[in-house]
């Protein structure tokens, strides 16, 4: 038995969501929920088809930063944790600074960064980057420190140097560890881009959601709720086939 | 001229409450081309004595030499076959046999063939592209070998290689490494607990006593070489391991009554 069809697997979850959504859509059509406060489907459904340039435009504007941030910050945050490893001196001084940096809300942070670097790109790519950096830069760090003692006890018997030991041992072996890392940083990636956009932006899904919610559109700020989550998903979706792609050694026993 | 000295090695390792002395004076040495067993109870440091030859340790006490040459503490001046195959799982069966080689300059062409030479020689040939984790135990063990086989070393240390297997594809993998080593014929010194595997193997036995170890025998092994399985019903045999038998349990009995 090879395991369950999709089918299989999947109609509880969807006959649950189906179950749901119809009895949210009796409830606003039944009158019991009013329509301004919460929208039923069909009307978010409806509005969704009207919108849809103008939101696709928001979507691109986020996906963009997102895209951007998100590479940048799992770059620097692998970097930094190569760095780290290979010099233990620094990890000693900066290890505590890292854990403290992730502690400061990225609320706080934002209207901070807007007042130093201007309503540009720049301010909430910093958010997304600092968002990002620190999943993967941890859990790199946690893939080094886990390296099989017996393959390094053995290659240093041989005779190999430290960076020998890093390029041909640690590295590949941490590979797994960072794509846990990247999993985790491509979900923030998607909310840091919109909460960025909220605190100061003029274009994106953050920003159309505020707008929204200034003019009491509950119908398009679900819309917009439901884009990010798809966004997020597929993200998340995106990685995961990049690690099948990349390390088809990492088989589960 | 020996090829491997030890000369009276001590060390002991300091934990949290206590040093456990784990090596307490211990002289071998291994002949060129010799084949050489270290047979001891578990946990004896039979570990650390090849921590200590590979220069990951510095002894407390004692000399490590090689050719003459002293070695305490410098690394890459001898072959390893680890107790686990520990093969890179992302890399090829023939990239991992490459290791050893590829730590001390870069690979040439030649020696890629000879790689592949000795994989079809070692009963791995149509392996070369299958990554580790496709094999069975036995045959990691065997890439394992090999790996440590193609190294520049001319002493290869063997830290009880087939203690994972079960008894019949242990059998036949000693018989495998010996045909294998007898194309080769580098000096090995062969950690084990196993009675039957350092008499099956090879030309002199050193019996370890436990934690701190010394060595309390050492043995000539008379048969011939190459050795065929009908040794194992030789009678000599048999009676050269009722004694090492009763040597081991006088140890482990010694032992329990501290």
């Amino acid at each position: 038995m090879k395991g369950k069809t999709w089918i299989q697997a999947g109609w509880p979850p969807v006959s649950a969501v189906i179950l749901l959504l119809l009895l949210w859509q009796l409830a606003v059509s039944g009158g019991w929920v009013e329509g301004w406060l919460l929208p039923s489907p069909i009307q978010i459904a409806r509005e969704a088809w009207l919108a849809l340039p103008r939101i696709g435009m928001h979507t691109v504007a986020t996906l963009r930063i997102t895209l951007l941030g998100f590479v940048l910050g799992a770059g620097i945050g692998i970097a930094l944790a190569c760095l780290l490893h290979l010099v233990p001196l620094l990890k000693a001084a900066l290890y505590p600074l890292l854990i403290v940096s992730q502690n400061v809300p990225m609320i706080a942070v934002g209207p901070l960064l807007i007042i130093w670097f201007g309503f540009g790109i720049l301010p909430k790519l910093i958010l997304i980057v600092l968002v990002c950096f620190f999943p993967v830069c941890m859990s790199t760090l946690d893939g080094f420190a886990r390296t099989d003692r017996t393959t390094y006890d053995y290659m240093r018997m041989l005779g190999a140097g430290k960076y020998q030991l890093f390029a041909k041992l640690e590295l590949p072996y941490a590979l797994p560890f960072v794509f846990s890392g990247l999993k985790i940083s491509a979900t923030y990636s998607v909310m840091g881009a919109v909460i960025a956009e909220w605190l100061g932006g003029s274009e994106g899904l953050g920003y159309y959601m505020n707008l929204q919610k200034s003019a009491y559109r509950a119908d398009r700020e679900f819309i917009a709720i439901v884009i990010i989550v798809a966004l997020s998903v597929l993200f998340w979706r995106l990685i995961v086939w990049l690690e099948k792609r990349l390390i088809r050694w990492n088989v589960k026993r | 001229m020996s090829k491997l000295e030890l000369e009276e090695i001590e060390i002991g390792f300091t934990g949290a409450t206590q040093t456990v002395r784990v090596l307490d004076g211990v002289s071998l040495h291994v002949g060129e081309g010799e084949f050489v067993s270290l047979l001891g109870p578990s946990g004896s440091g039979k570990s650390t004595l090849f921590h200590i030859i590979g220069g990951l340790h510095e002894p407390g006490a004692g000399e490590v030499r090689l050719d003459g040459e002293r070695i305490n503490g410098r690394r890459g001046f001898v072959g390893y076959m680890p107790q686990q195959p520990a093969l890179l799982p992302w890399r090829s069966v023939e990239a991992n046999v490459l290791l050893a080689l590829e730590i001390t300059g870069p690979v040439t062409a030649k020696e890629k063939t000879l790689a592949r030479e000795w994989l079809v020689k070692a009963g791995l040939g149509g392996f070369e592209r299958e990554y580790p984790h496709t094999l069975s135990g036995g045959m990691q063990q065997r890439v394992s070998f090999v790996r440590a086989l193609l190294g520049p070393h001319r002493l290869l240390c063997l830290d009880e290689p087939f203690g994972a297997l079960d008894a019949l594809t242990r059998q036949q993998m000693q018989s495998w490494l010996l045909d294998i080593w007898e194309l080769s014929k580098r000096s090995v010194l062969l950690v084990t607990h196993s009675i039957d595997e350092a008499l099956f193997m090879s030309d002199r036995i050193y019996v370890l006593s436990d934690k701190p170890a010394k060595v309390l025998r050492e043995i000539a092994v008379p048969f011939s070489r190459p050795r065929r399985e009908d040794v194992l019903s030789d009678p000599a045999f048999a009676r050269l391991r009722s004694e090492l038998y009763a040597l081991l349990r006088k140890e482990e009995l010694a032992d329990a009554s501290h």
